[in-house]
């Protein structure tokens, strides 16, 4: 963006804070982009001619005689065919040298779409992962975050469901991403030759977290132009949520506003809804799926983050590692994919609900006898039969090193419930039983 | 001549407006912004300042910018046509839009002016009317839609003359009023009412004396709802309490329907769209869209009108009420209004209540609740609002401010349970944390006796006392170990989880469970406490659930055979066979 030459120049501030500054200034629209000391700056709030700027990189060394020039516009991204194949900042700029790209300027975090409008989400995203495609299957237009432990390895399974995932394009906006993640993302797509596919919105560690604030919506945009005007299946992938609310609430904070639960902004369900709600179905057959990594601390979802996100969005995946078979599994309890219904039995096997809820309901009875055996309780019989259906169905089907077919992960269910269990155990329709159970 | 006034402030959606004349608190402004009208309402005044909460975006407005004052509050438009709409939450028509994505200022008319209605009349000029008092009626889908006096007419009128059987547009004149000073008032079939009033225009709020049918077990037979009574339904997430809301729209015993989504999921209510309209009232034999209304703020859609759209719901609600009908509201979700207001009261910088709730938060959400309820219509017939709301505490904890004010609002409880989401047994409504006040009403217990059976409350109170009795002897088992406790403890638990399989747990999905109707309920409760009144002989306490897991399997693929079939007749003859092995 260049200077124009009717833009007026101020150069008095008459507030400074960590993340914010105050001028007198007129003829001023909310939300509209400025420059301040060089640094990129939006309006928030305007009292009167006074008028106060978010500065995105922090404040560290802006004078009060900074130079301060109004855009006269709100954040835009240049949207084009070009956005392919490539890396940008937070802003929008490219990264690595490359040239800026030609395009149509489009408002970023614009309008939502009307309700009305939307196609109901109805195709299944296959993944190979069982404790996915079979228990918690993934539709496009889709909004689902992996809840994870900062020690999990939530990045290197979410690279690999883009992969297989074969959307159109795929969208990475990475939020306080650690620059090894970063060159992680990068050299998965280049070895899978998905280069072309890719774009890349990225504010790593090494850079302001207010900046943050503007990935998503960048990420959304770029989406959005390709969903709409192209018609493609857009796959976001949005990493890490926890980082840009911890941004928001650094914001809030500074512009003293009241805190709620956890420290977190009052706002935080809409801020987070206004990103995740740009998943979409649209009519003519473009899509937006969102899949998107909230850290936990400590397992907790009780937190304000995961528990408004959870509110949010269409289900949550929680990856755990199985202390059985060593394994990291996605965990078939608190995990839950919310449009699953739309597909399973219709779009899959007519058994798949019924084997699905099935596997769960005897996963749990293995967790109560595992609960009685810490207690130092008997088992039953029906006990050690459960407990070893928990290892064999942790290792062959929830691993999230598994790779099969949906219909294999059927089979090798129904091949699990015929050794470990009797029919009436497994409490299935019979109809059902009589077409699958294995002889 | 109205107020007007300029921006001369602006905080994210509250906006600060200098003003020239009078403003009303509450009343409705528009704002200019370079063409575009963004509606804005008042909701403090400080000496020359109003300051107004916009239901739009507000990038790009400056400092300086017109404002219209209306002279009126949110108010909603009543008439022919409000039934099969989807609304947005003031009331703007969704399918009037254009364009796939939501454009600010896009205000399209709820109620279609060009259409014609199929008008007769009720009254003959020289009767004596008022406000609520039925003139006419049109008929919409399948409803005889009533054309009232206007509720602002509180006053007695003379009918000087009513239009004559025939076709008319909704702003056609169909009636001419007279009151006692003689002047006249022209009637048409439209009528406009401030949301954040209840339409009072009838003669009696009794208690609620019937139940609403709901095809829901677990609320029908063990907490029953009252026709005009409210429920809530509070859960943390992915404990399907939308897969409920979604049961009861399409299941209860209702006239008409009305969905408030408030500041969820917009693919919910997409679901709502794409399905209804297929969906057959198993009552009527009509499609469920045509007894329903949608009023859609998804969670993406300005907050301030997500505020709005509970009371735009509650209003036509009122209105189908005073034509005599059985109307439920459901809302989903009454925590999203709740953050809606504590934005708002944090940015107009009022001091906080717990967790930065608005202090008033309870008396806001008590008051609203009151507006459901049966009522006598001044001509002796009755109508009614069935209120059900979904609460979402924020961490699952229900020591939350919204779920303790609802709490002191609504009669009936129907708490959702992560450990029975987590164990799949849906609904997961708890059957002990739960409750429905309606069971201690000496009318609802003589209407259930009356029409299910005649013991049935007595039935009810006892298979709650085997659950808790179950639920007790499974604790003891967890404590002490299986071998550690006697056999009789298992029996207990045994049948307790009868119960739960064969009449808490019902399959949402399946298209012959997922509907339960009275008769069937009970057929089936008698089935099953019959077995939990039968003594049966075990050796060991594996023999005990081996033996109760079959019967549970028999009885649940009863559940899954339509009534009283042959399918249905075969699994209980198998049922009795295996009762006969073990009777003591």
């Amino acid at each position: 963006m260049e200077t124009k030459a009717f833009q007026r120049i101020y150069t008095q501030l008459t507030g400074i804070t960590k993340a914010t500054v105050t001028l007198k200034a007129q003829g001023i629209a909310n939300e509209e982009l400025a420059l301040v000391h060089g640094r990129l700056a939006q309006v928030v709030k305007i009292i009167g001619d006074s008028v106060t700027l978010q500065i995105f990189s922090g404040t560290e060394g802006i004078p009060t005689n900074a130079e301060v020039i109004f855009y006269g516009e709100p954040p835009k991204l240049k949207v084009s065919d070009d956005l392919a194949g490539r890396f940008f900042d937070a802003y929008g700029n490219p990264l690595f040298g490359a040239t800026e790209i030609e395009g149509d300027p489009r408002e970023i975090g614009g309008p939502s779409v009307n309700p009305l409008r939307r196609k109901q989400p109805s195709e299944l995203i296959a993944t190979g992962i069982a404790g996915i495609d079979l228990n918690n299957t993934l539709v496009t237009g889709q909004k689902i975050p992996f809840f994870a432990d900062p020690d999990q390895p939530y990045n290197q399974v979410m690279a690999m469901v883009a992969l297989r995932a074969q959307a159109d394009k795929i969208i990475l906006g990475g939020m306080g991403l650690s620059n090894d993640d970063f060159l992680f993302f990068k050299n998965v797509f280049e070895n899978a030759g998905a280069l072309d596919r890719i774009v890349c919105f990225v504010n790593t560690t090494e850079q302001p977290p207010v900046e943050r604030l503007l990935v998503p919506d960048m990420a959304l945009t770029a989406a959005e132009y390709f969903a709409t005007t192209k018609n493609e299946k857009v796959l976001v992938l949005l990493t890490d949520m926890t980082l840009y609310a911890d941004a928001l609430s650094i914001v809030s904070n500074r512009m003293d506003q009241i805190p709620s639960k956890d420290s977190m902004p009052g706002s935080l369900y809409s801020d987070l809804a206004k990103i995740y709600e740009k998943a979409v179905q649209l009519p003519d057959g473009g899509s937006i799926t969102i899949i998107a990594v909230t850290t936990l601390s400590g397992g907790d979802i009780t937190h304000a983050i995961p528990d408004n996100t959870g509110y949010i969005t269409e289900g949550q995946l929680f990856l755990r590692t199985d202390s059985d078979t060593g394994k990291v599994i996605v965990d078939p309890f608190r995990s839950l994919s919310r449009l699953k219904q739309q597909v399973i039995g219709k779009k899959t096997r007519e058994d798949h609900p019924q084997v699905m809820n099935a596997a769960v309901r005897l996963y749990a009875d293995a967790a109560n006898a595992k609960t009685k055996l810490e207690n130092g309780f008997d088992l039953t019989e029906y006990d050690e039969r459960a407990l070893k259906f928990a290892h064999d169905y942790s290792e062959k089907l929830l691993a999230i090193d598994v790779n099969i077919d949906t219909n294999v992960m059927l089979d090798t269910a129904w091949e699990l419930f015929a050794k470990y269990f009797s029919k009436t155990e497994v409490a299935i329709k019979n109809e059902l039983v009589q077409k699958y159970w294995p002889n | 001549m109205k107020t007007t006034g300029t921006v001369t402030g602006i905080v994210s959606n509250l906006v600060i407006v200098e003003i020239n004349g009078p403003v009303a608190q509450n009343e409705i402004c528009y704002i200019n912004l370079s063409g575009v009208n963004l509606m804005a309402e008042v909701i403090k005044v400080i000496g020359k300042l109003a300051y107004v909460q916009v239901f739009e975006s507000t990038r790009g407005l400056k400092v300086g910018m017109p404002v219209e004052f209306q002279g009126h509050m949110l108010e909603v438009m009543l008439g022919p046509g409000l039934l099969s709409k989807n609304y947005d939450g003031l009331q703007h028509d969704l399918a009037k839009m254009k364009g796939i994505f939501l454009q600010r200022g896009d205000y399209t008319d709820a109620l279609d002016y060009d259409s014609e209605w199929e008008f007769t009349p009720l009254v003959e000029a020289g009767a004596q009317v008022t406000a609520a008092d039925w003139l006419g009626e049109v008929p919409e889908n399948w409803v005889n839609h009533k054309i009232m006096v206007p509720f602002v007419m509180t006053d007695k009128y003379t009918i000087k003359s009513v239009a004559s059987k025939g076709t008319y547009k909704i702003t056609d004149t169909i009636a001419v009023l007279t009151n006692s000073k003689g002047e006249e008032f022209n009637v048409t079939m439209v009528q406009k009412w401030p949301v954040k009033k209840a339409i009072t225009a009838y003669r009696e709020k009794p208690r609620p004396f019937k139940i609403m049918e709901t095809g829901v077990r677990v609320i029908d037979t063990l907490n029953p709802i009252a026709e005009g009574g409210t429920g809530f339904i509070p859960g943390p997430f992915g404990c399907g309490k939308t897969v409920l809301q979604h049961a009861l729209a399409k299941q209860a015993d209702a006239d008409m329907i009305i969905m408030a989504a408030c500041g969820e999921r917009a693919n919910e209510v997409v679901e709502i769209f794409a399905e209804f309209p297929y969906l057959e009232d198993p009552r009527t034999g009509r499609k469920l869209m045509e007894r329903t209304t949608i009023i859609c703020n998804t969670s993406n859609m300005p907050v301030a009108a997500r505020e709005a759209s509970v009371y735009t719901a509650m209003t036509i609600g009122e209105y189908y009420r005073s034509m005599g009908l059985k109307v439920l509201l459901l809302a989903d979700s009454t925590s999203r209004w709740a953050q809606a207001l504590r934005e708002m009261s944090n940015r107009l910088e009022e001091l906080p209540g717990p967790d930065a709730f608005p202090m008033d938060l309870s008396a806001i959400i008590a008051n609203f609740y009151a507006r459901a309820g049966f009522v006598y219509l001044n001509n002796g017939s009755t109508g009614s609002v069935t209120f059900i709301g979904t609460v979402s505490p924020a961490g699952g904890n229900l020591k939350e401010p919204v779920t303790e004010s609802t709490k002191k609002a609504a009669r009936c409880f129907y708490a959702l349970s992560q450990q029975r989401a987590d164990s799949k047994r849906y609904p997961a409504i708890d059957p002990m944390d739960s409750y429905s006040k309606y069971l201690e009403y000496p009318e609802i217990q003589e209407f259930l006796n009356k029409n299910i059976s005649a013991e049935w409350h007595d039935q009810v109170m006892k298979t709650k006392n085997i659950i808790q009795r179950g639920k007790e002897a499974s604790e003891q088992i967890n404590i002490l170990g299986d071998d550690g406790v006697p056999l009789e403890y298992h029996d207990r638990y045994w049948k307790s989880e009868i119960l739960d399989f064969v009449v808490l747990q019902q399959d949402a999905f399946d298209k012959i469970d997922c509907n339960t109707p009275l008769k069937r309920q009970r057929y089936m409760l008698g089935k099953v406490m019959d077995i939990c009144d039968t003594s049966f002989k075990f050796d060991s306490f594996e023999q005990c659930s081996t033996y109760y897991k079959r019967i549970i399997n028999v009885l649940k693929q009863m559940n899954y055979s339509d009534f009283q079939s042959e399918e249905f007749n075969n699994y209980e003859k198998e049922l009795n066979t295996i009762l006969n092995e073990r009777k003591a």
